[in-house]
């Protein structure tokens, strides 16, 4: 099936833009706006509202329609299972595991926002969704923020962690990117890697680039706790071959 | 008079005031027998103390490092010594120490020549002070009409000082008031301050003298230009809370984020550290007229904000006494709050506005800061802008002091220059649309408001009572507030903390005690 974007009549192709050019609001700047939506291959553009941001910058509301269709049915996803819930993990833990599971999170490297990891970690957990210190069968652990790779490594084997979680909100400068890596890289050093499942978060992390650095999952914006937990804990089965 | 419209209970507004002064009282009687690294370092740096050794270490710190437990007799006294005996000016006194002058191995002069000197030096920095608060004075009278009323506080962050000079500036001409610099992360766990400017830091830009200097030089041209006078923000937290108050109070900040639990709470600062640094902190900013901006926003990214709306109110309290025993004046206590509750509870808005309405009434002088929703804003622009909107109606018609302009991709990047002007565009909207709109209404007797408020008070007050009966110190080892614990001898930095001798010396310290009247025996 060939699709294009819909505004109020099927393959209409109709889009809706906003953005700032480097340039002083003027009527030509206005019809640069047009232009540059032209060349994004945009027909029956309109620039619908314009103003000057400061100095040298105008901002453009523009509407344009598109002719460009794709087809929709090969377009392939990597299917993410449902989860279980608060209590299907811990029947799943009881059942299939037998005693403790223990997760350890930190934001690792100078990333100061623990945002992400405590809606994971916390008792009280996010929007009506508890945390992992909450579940009986998960001893949870969260170190904060700021928590060094090394440290992380030496924690997660005093801890005997099963599974050890690294958030990362600030990706300025793709920081997150070589600090993810580094742990990896540490973790393969103290042969640890196969032992642990290590999975990766935060609102620019997502499961293709978690993989693509080496961890065993990666969870992105909108994710609740009980996402984590039934991916790990069916991990660990999955892993010693007994589910 | 105040404009009541929830019709709380006075004696138990006094109640609460009362017993939050018990709760901060042995924390004062801890404060005033001990010093800190970083307050000496502040006060060196208040004294002239300045500049880099060649490997980028702060003069202030050669200094600290070489007095190791020296300091307990006032590293001033130390640095003054050095000043007469070098025979020289303090510029080529800081060159020598970064030099490799070990200082703390001289002879002592006499006393009284040190305590002249100090008074000398003390002077300057406070003429230096008073002349920056006569500027703003002046200023901020002459452009009086042009100001937002909220003032519009708004954010930049890119890293490198001159980038953020031209958000800042942009920013302004849009219609800021308010220009914060988010300082770079991990700087607040840094036991010193970086020198010099700076072009690469993330997530934030580093608190630096020279880059306040930059960006004040820059925000005043641009209040030239428009007609108003910017006011700049900095960050007055972490291992170094004095030291960045004293360059702020020399460069001419306006305000500055200063919590006295945020540290401990938040980025595991040890307690006793904080508290001892918070006081000389704010007694700086008092003296020099900043206005102070509290924390409490973020126990509402911790935990929920309907549930835990009382853990704001005791921390407004908590911070309120702390405050008035540094010699801070309820007009330059920007206490916080955020509008943090979740967009689905049905009736949210009036529970946000009660609480809102009721920092309003429970500290009529103080210009409250209210910070945007951040915990709920998501991909959805088109929501977060609609949220941002009742954020804006609230913080206008409960008389904020300080609005934080919420941004409708708060959930997606760092504010592009577009962001920030659909922010102002709103705000600006909203303070037009109902400006007269907080005179002209009442609130409903015992109506959902009204109710609202009453039992968060009556909730804050039983809270208070628990801190104060097992003590502020064990109420935080014991998670009391923002749900966790921090062990009175945990946490970083309070291997910088000293008891004070009989003798100790820091011409600084008693001088602000004696211009800010603040009465505390000790010493």
């Amino acid at each position: 099936m060939m699709i294009r974007p819909y505004g109020d009549t099927l393959n209409d192709g109709a889009i809706q833009l906003s953005f700032t050019l480097p340039v002083e609001h003027s009527v030509r700047a206005d019809e640069a706006a047009v232009v540059y939506a032209r060349k994004l291959g945009f027909k029956s553009v309109e620039v619908v509202h314009s103003h000057p941001l400061s100095k040298g910058f105008s901002f453009f509301v523009v509407y344009g329609k598109t002719e460009i269709s794709i087809d929709f049915d090969k377009i392939v996803v990597e299917e993410v299972e449902k989860s279980l819930d608060f209590y299907e993990v811990n029947d799943f833990i009881k059942q299939h595991i037998r005693r403790k599971v223990v997760v350890i999170g930190a934001c690792t490297g100078t990333d100061a926002h623990t945002v992400g990891i405590d809606a994971i970690l916390n008792m009280k957990g996010f929007n009506q969704h508890y945390g992992l210190e909450r579940y009986p069968m998960i001893e949870a652990h969260n170190l904060g923020a700021q928590v060094g790779n090394e440290e992380l490594i030496n924690q997660a084997i005093k801890l005997k962690a099963d599974a050890v979680l690294v958030s990362q909100i600030v990706t300025q400068k793709e920081v997150h990117i070589q600090n993810l890596t580094n742990f990896i890289e540490l973790l393969e050093a103290e042969g640890l890697r196969s032992k642990l499942i290590v999975v990766a978060g935060g609102p620019r992390i997502n499961n293709k680039l978690a993989l693509e650095l080496g961890y065993d999952a990666g969870f992105g914006r909108g994710t609740y706790p009980e996402d984590v937990a039934s991916y790990v804990v069916k991990k660990m089965v999955e892993r010693s071959g007994t589910a | 008079m105040l404009d009541s419209k929830l019709n709380l209970d006075i004696r138990k507004i006094a109640n609460a005031r009362e017993i939050s002064k018990q709760i901060t009282a042995p924390v004062q009687n801890y404060i005033k027998n001990h010093t800190t690294v970083t307050i000496e370092r502040a006060t060196l740096r208040m004294l002239g103390a300045d500049g880099v050794d060649t490997q980028d270490i702060p003069v202030p710190n050669i200094i600290v490092d070489l007095l190791g437990d020296k300091i307990s007799y006032g590293a001033a006294r130390y640095y003054i010594n050095a000043l007469i005996r070098s025979g020289g000016s303090i510029d080529e006194l800081n060159i020598k120490i970064a030099s490799g002058w070990d200082i703390a191995k001289l002879d002592m002069v006499d006393l009284s020549l040190i305590e002249a000197k100090g008074a000398e030096l003390t002077e300057l920095f406070a003429q230096k002070v008073k002349s920056n608060i006569r500027f703003r004075e002046k200023k901020t009278e002459e452009f009086k009409g042009k100001e937002n009323s909220p003032l519009l506080y708004l954010i930049v962050a890119t890293g490198n000082i001159y980038e953020d000079i031209k958000q800042a500036q942009a920013a302004a001409s849009q219609g800021a008031d308010i220009i914060a610099v988010i300082r770079s992360t991990g700087q607040s766990l840094l036991d010193f301050v970086p020198f010099g400017p700076t072009v690469e830091g993330f997530g934030g830009t580093y608190a630096t003298q020279e880059n306040f200097r930059i960006m004040r030089k820059a925000l005043d041209e641009t209040g030239e230009e428009i007609g108003k006078y910017i006011r700049l923000v900095n960050y007055c937290s972490g291992l170094c809370m004095p030291e960045i108050a004293a360059m702020g109070a020399m460069e001419r900040l306006d305000m500055m984020l200063n919590d006295s639990m945020y540290g401990i709470l938040f980025r595991d600062i040890n307690m006793y550290r904080t508290f001892v640094d918070q006081k000389f902190s704010r007694m700086i900013n008092a003296f020099a007229g900043i206005v102070i901006n509290t924390g409490e926003d973020n126990y509402l990214t911790t935990s929920d904000a309907y549930e835990k709306a009382y853990t704001v109110t005791a921390s407004q309290f908590i911070n309120e006494q702390f405050a008035f025993e540094s010699g801070l004046g309820s007009h330059l206590m920007g206490l916080g709050h955020a509008f943090e509750m979740n967009p689905e509870i049905k009736n949210g808005f009036l529970f946000e506005m009660a609480q809102a309405q009721m920092a309003h009434e429970l500290f009529p002088e103080s210009p409250l800061k209210y910070m945007p929703p951040t915990k709920y804003m998501t991909g959805d622009i088109f929501k977060g802008y609609a949220m941002n909107t009742l954020f804006n109606f609230i913080a206008k018609s409960t008389n904020q002091g300080i609005l934080l302009l919420g941004m409708l991709t708060e959930a997606i990047h760092t504010p592009y220059m577009q962001d920030r002007f659909l922010a102002i565009a709103n705000a600006k909207y909203v303070l037009n649309n109902i400006a007269d709109f907080a005179g002209d209404i009442e609130f409903k007797k015992d109506g959902i408001m009204q109710t609202r408020a009453r039992e968060v008070l009556d909730t804050t007050i039983q809270f208070l009572e628990e801190v104060n009966k097992i003590g502020l110190f064990d109420a935080i080892e014991n998670k009391m507030f923002a749900e966790v614990s921090r062990p009175k001898n945990g946490g970083k930095g309070l291997d910088g903390v000293a008891r004070k001798a009989e003798e100790y010396f820091n011409p600084v310290y008693s001088y602000l005690e004696k211009e800010l009247n603040i009465v505390t025996g000790g010493n």
